[in-house]
């Protein structure tokens, strides 16, 4: 890796600070590090300043009370996968952190850090190659290998969003606070994250200033089950080949309300409204998840090499249903 | 005629005994070439080439020699010459730290003119590919054809025809220590390497030829090693500029490959693609066998492959042809060119039984002239339940279906000459083996000290087994082709029992026996025919007094054999909505010989087993035609079975004979064919690309529904 200065937080209004004359990439914040500093071995980043957020205070731990979840962004991974209330009341959340890389990951890897992490993409992982999505003319998945890239929302830039526990978090409806040098924000995360057709640079909206600080999950409610279902080639580590993470407000076998996120085959978390109205009101059967899986993916537009991801995905997410009516 | 004895005789041959380094692996102990660090030493990298195609240009070192910290910088090209594939050397760097070596080879300027590069088979095939080799047309191989019976007459013969197209990827051998070496030269003619090496001779006389130093002047220590597979026979290019940066700055260097150039440089099983025409009587007999196929081993090829494979095939015609392309070389991986062909041809073993109607496992005990394998078959059978397979491949109407099927393979291990060996008995009591060979890894220090100690009434832990160094002269060939152990084990078994001689001839007098009389058991030497005469091993020995008994050995080829018949059952379960694969159990029956020490014979199994596993269901290296990079020269993309993918394994060690033989490739054999056939067994579509991914699953269900 380049040479940097490192420079332990003291408080956000310092980070902002450091942040906010900087371009994307000049300053770094660093947490558990599990992705960033791979980035840096591999030359994909060169910042020259690395802020570490571990010394800051307040910005690590779950709370969970009748107003829901907070999560400070410093959180581990692991002690997610591991909280009992998280593990109780908010299952998809606790199956995604769980299924996170190696336990080893998990215990240094931060709630911030994975939903900020960049991409896998293996074009995009190799400093000899500049694709678009390094400021180069084109994304080589389009006529390259493409078994792990998008199969929706890819145009222009075909990678996927690897994070698991963005796919649950949205799906329980959660937002996330960010503060910047204009003091503090909170949006819905489903927002948070862009598509490569706004922003083929980035993933999500946060500025070269802004520092993601804490996720508020809202009270799960009733008769609520959650699931977080995930294919993938190896048991561990591994990414998702697809992933569905689904939340099903249930009355017997009908679902009263649902939201159906999909990981892994898409730029960002992908909210598959369709599926969800295919279910929301149904009395949940075979015919009715089939249904569901099949309005998931009917936008898709595979690759060369992951129409599979259709099918995969299509059967993730009628699994995910009829284990809900089940 | 020399021989191991019979088993009711043996104390400690064919038992299972621990390893002697297990516990020094297991708490870091141990010391492998990347734990070695010398007073003074400095840090080697080397630049290569990220174009797979080019000519150079210019090369640069200025900035990289003028940076603090950096002691050499060398050029491992020359300007004017070609690049021929990702991660060809450019130039190497010795630094102070690690990081310094790291930077300075980024600071290299290196001038490359592109040219037109094929990275694939598919790609160097095509009508109009560039020319990268000029000795071969169409960036092929002369055909390499074998003709047996006639065809022609075979296919006549033949009630059923299958005619399938297989193929297996390249793979890697992904040894956990990458290839490296820790070079430091005592002065302009003394060398010491300490080499991450199945060959600790064979780096030795490599580095002393391109030094023109007499070879008892490189002295090469490989105490401990993590994984070779085939691919760390020499010093490669990088031992050898490790020596030459040492050689330039006068310190010692450590230089070890970086896991991204282990995949690019390191070598790699080649890939295989054949399209076969096959046809078998209505009695089960196949009768004709027609393939056409080729493979990679990179730019200089090198891609064989068996076909047909173990089983008799009267009447044979087979082509082979080997395809250049611009990627780094292939070098020989555990078993070369059998698991690919084994896969290949155990799957066209199970279409055959199909179109038969015939159990595949009947089908192959018509055909199999393997008398070993015959009784493999009835007890692997019984091993995994063949009765429990799906009568109908594919049926069934649950989501997650099972399946069995049943793979074979052969291999010659048996040793060679060559080896030589010391055992040498001190006053003291002490016992010391010592010989040139290594350990790969697969227990020949404990095996050595299981046959002295056998030998001299001792225990396995009262041998000092001194092996990995070139220093004592004592050399030993390199270990591979499953030799190691059927090499060195009869040497060290005359070594011991000419000192035990040695010994006995010293304290007979004092027992009033003759030398033939006497026996050593459970630390006393005793006459055999009045056991009251007795003496302890201490006070026999302790008559040495200055003189040592040191004797060496010899080859006795009465004591090893070779070839090994291997059979493997494997037991999948298949998620039909995901593709995922989980493999239940496998049962590996493994011909062996004599395995003198059966704990760590099963180790080999099971590491087999598992390497054939990756092999089946995982590795596969991906290659971009757009850039001429392999894209997965990392452990995230490039996978290989963890924990998870390890399933149930049934080792079963079958030894058919007490004569030494080897069996650290064959085990890795069987099992993708195994695994392939069981597959296919549960679903009812064949996979017939190595590996089997859930995107294939997921893509022949689909294609089969429809």
């Amino acid at each position: 890796m380049e040479k940097f200065s490192y420079v332990n937080a003291t408080s956000l209004e310092q980070v902002t600070t450091l942040l906010s004359d900087s371009r994307w990439g000049e300053v770094m914040l660093i947490a558990g590090g599990t992705d960033l500093l791979a980035e840096l071995k591999e030359y994909i980043e060169t910042p020259k300043t690395l802020i570490n957020l571990k010394t800051l205070p307040g910005m690590e731990g779950i709370k969970a009370d009748a107003a829901g979840l907070t999560i400070g962004a410093l959180t581990t991974v692991a002690d997610i996968a591991k909280h009992p209330t998280i593990r109780h009341h908010y299952t998809v959340l606790a199956e995604a952190a769980g299924s996170v890389a190696t336990p080893q990951i998990r215990n240094v890897g931060t709630l911030g850090g994975n939903l900020c992490q960049r991409p896998r993409c293996w074009y995009y992982r190799d400093e000899a190659t500049s694709c678009l999505k390094k400021g180069g003319d084109i994304c080589f998945a389009v006529d390259g290998l493409s078994k792990y890239h998008a199969i929706l929302g890819g145009d222009p830039v075909y990678i996927v969003h690897p994070s698991d526990l963005a796919p649950a978090l949205i799906a329980l409806g959660a937002s996330v606070k960010i503060v910047g040098p204009e003091g503090e924000k909170t949006m819905s995360l489903e927002d948070f994250f862009t598509l490569p057709a706004a922003n083929p640079f980035r993933e999500n909206v946060l500025q070269p200033n802004e520092i993601v600080v804490e996720v508020q999950v809202p009270p799960a409610k009733p008769n609520t089950k959650s699931f977080y279902l995930k294919a993938r080639e190896k048991g561990a580590p591994d990414f998702a080949l697809a992933s569905v993470a689904g939340v099903f407000e249930m009355n017997g076998t009908t679902c009263v309300s649902t939201s159906i996120v999909l990981g892994g085959v898409a730029p960002a978390p992908w909210r598959s409204k369709e599926a969800e109205a295919a279910l929301t009101g149904k009395m949940i059967n075979e015919t009715v998840s089939r249904q569901a899986g099949s309005d998931a993916v009917k936008d898709a537009q595979p690759l060369n090499d992951n129409a599979y991801k259709v099918t995969l995905t299509q059967n993730l997410v009628s699994r995910a249903a009829m284990m809900a009516a089940s | 005629m020399a021989s191991w004895g019979e088993a009711s005789e043996s104390r400690l041959i064919g038992k299972r005994i621990p390893r002697l380094s297990g516990k020094d692996k297991v708490t870091g102990k141990a010391k492998y070439t990347f734990d070695i660090n010398r007073p003074g030493m400095l840090y080697g990298r080397i630049l290569r080439s990220e174009v797979a195609h080019a000519n150079v240009v210019d090369l640069d070192l200025s900035e990289a020699e003028a940076m603090p910290g950096v002691k050499a910088v060398l050029p491992l090209v020359e300007v004017g010459r070609k690049i021929r594939y990702q991660g060809q050397e450019i130039a190497a760097v010795a630094a102070e730290t690690d990081d310094i070596a790291r930077d300075a080879i980024r600071r290299i300027r290196v001038d490359l003119e592109e040219l037109p590069s094929v990275v694939t088979e598919a790609d160097a095939m095509a009508e109009n590919a560039p020319q990268i080799r000029e000795d071969w047309v169409g960036n092929q191989s002369a055909p390499n054809v074998r003709e047996e019976g006639d065809i022609n007459a075979g296919f006549e013969q033949a009630a059923v025809e299958v005619e399938a197209t297989y193929h297996a990827p390249v793979q890697t051998h992904v040894c956990l220590e990458t290839h490296g070496h820790v070079a430091e030269w005592e002065d302009d003619e003394n060398l010491t390497v300490w080499a991450s090496t199945q060959g600790v001779f064979g780096v030795r006389n490599d580095l002393a030829g391109r030094f023109n130093l007499p070879a008892n002047q490189v002295r090469v220590i490989t105490e401990h090693m993590g994984g070779g597979f085939g691919s760390k026979f020499g010093p490669g290019v990088e031992g050898r500029t490790a020596a030459d940066l040492a050689r330039t700055t006068g310190r010692p260097v450590k230089l070890m490959l970086t896991r991204k150039a282990e995949h690019l440089v390191a070598g790699n099983r080649p890939s295989m693609t054949q399209h076969v025409r096959a046809g078998a009587t209505s009695d089960g007999r196949i009768i004709a066998y027609d393939m056409k196929g080729y493979g990679t081993g990179g730019i200089s090829s090198g891609a064989g492959f068996q076909a047909p494979y173990v089983y008799h095939v009267p009447n044979v015609r087979a082509e082979r042809r080997n395809v250049t392309v611009n990627v780094g070389n292939q070098r020989a991986m555990r078993a070369p060119g059998h698991p690919q062909g084994a896969f290949a041809m155990d799957s066209l073993m199970d279409e055959l039984a199909e179109k038969l109607g015939m159990n595949p496992l009947e089908f192959r005990r018509i055909n199999d002239p393997s008398e070993v394998r015959q009784a493999q078959y009835t007890l692997g059978a019984q091993e995994i339940g063949w009765h429990r397979r799906n009568s109908v491949p594919g049926s069934g109407t649950s989501v997650k279906k099972h399946g069995i099927g049943v793979g074979s393979g052969q291999w010659g291990g048996g040793g060679g000459d060559g080896t030589q060996a010391r055992v040498t008995i001190n006053a003291d009591g002490t016992v010391e083996a010592v010989t040139g060979t290594q350990d790969i890894g697969t227990g020949i220090r404990t095996a050595i000290a299981i046959i002295v100690a056998e030998e001299l009434g001792l225990n396995p832990t009262d041998i000092t087994v001194k092996v990995g160094d070139s220093g004592p002269g004592l050399p030993s060939g390199g270990s591979g082709g499953s030799q190691t152990t059927a090499s060195v084990a009869p040497v060290i078994k005359t070594a011991a029992a000419a000192a035990k001689q040695k010994l006995f001839q010293r304290v007979a007098p004092q027992l009033e026996a003759p030398v033939e009389d006497l026996r050593v058991g459970n630390r006393t030497i005793y006459v055999v025919s009045d056991r009251t005469k007795t003496i302890k091993w201490e006070l026999a020995t302790g008559q040495l007094g200055m003189e040592s008994i040191s004797e060496g050995g010899h080859w006795d080829r009465e004591l090893r054999q070779g070839g090994v018949a291997g059979t493997q059952f494997a037991e999948v379960e298949i998620d039909t909505e995901t593709g995922a694969i989980s493999v239940i159990k496998i049962v590996a029956v493994q011909d062996c010989g004599l395995a003198i020490n059966r704990l760590t014979t099963e180790s080999q199994i099971n590491g087999g087993v598992i390497m054939g596993l990756g092999q089946a269901l995982l590795e596969e290296r991906f290659m971009d035609a757009q850039t001429g990079r392999m894209l997965n020269a990392n452990l995230e993309d490039y996978k290989v079975p963890g924990t998870f993918e390890i399933p149930e394994i049934k080792s079963i060690v079958f030894d058919t004979h007490r004569k030494v033989t080897g069996v650290g490739e064959p085990p890795c054999i069987p099992t993708p064919g195994a695994i392939a056939n069981a597959v296919y067994n549960a679903i009812g579509v064949r996979i017939r690309s190595l590996p089997i991914t859930p995107d294939k699953i997921l893509t022949a269900l689909a294609e089969k529904k429809a």
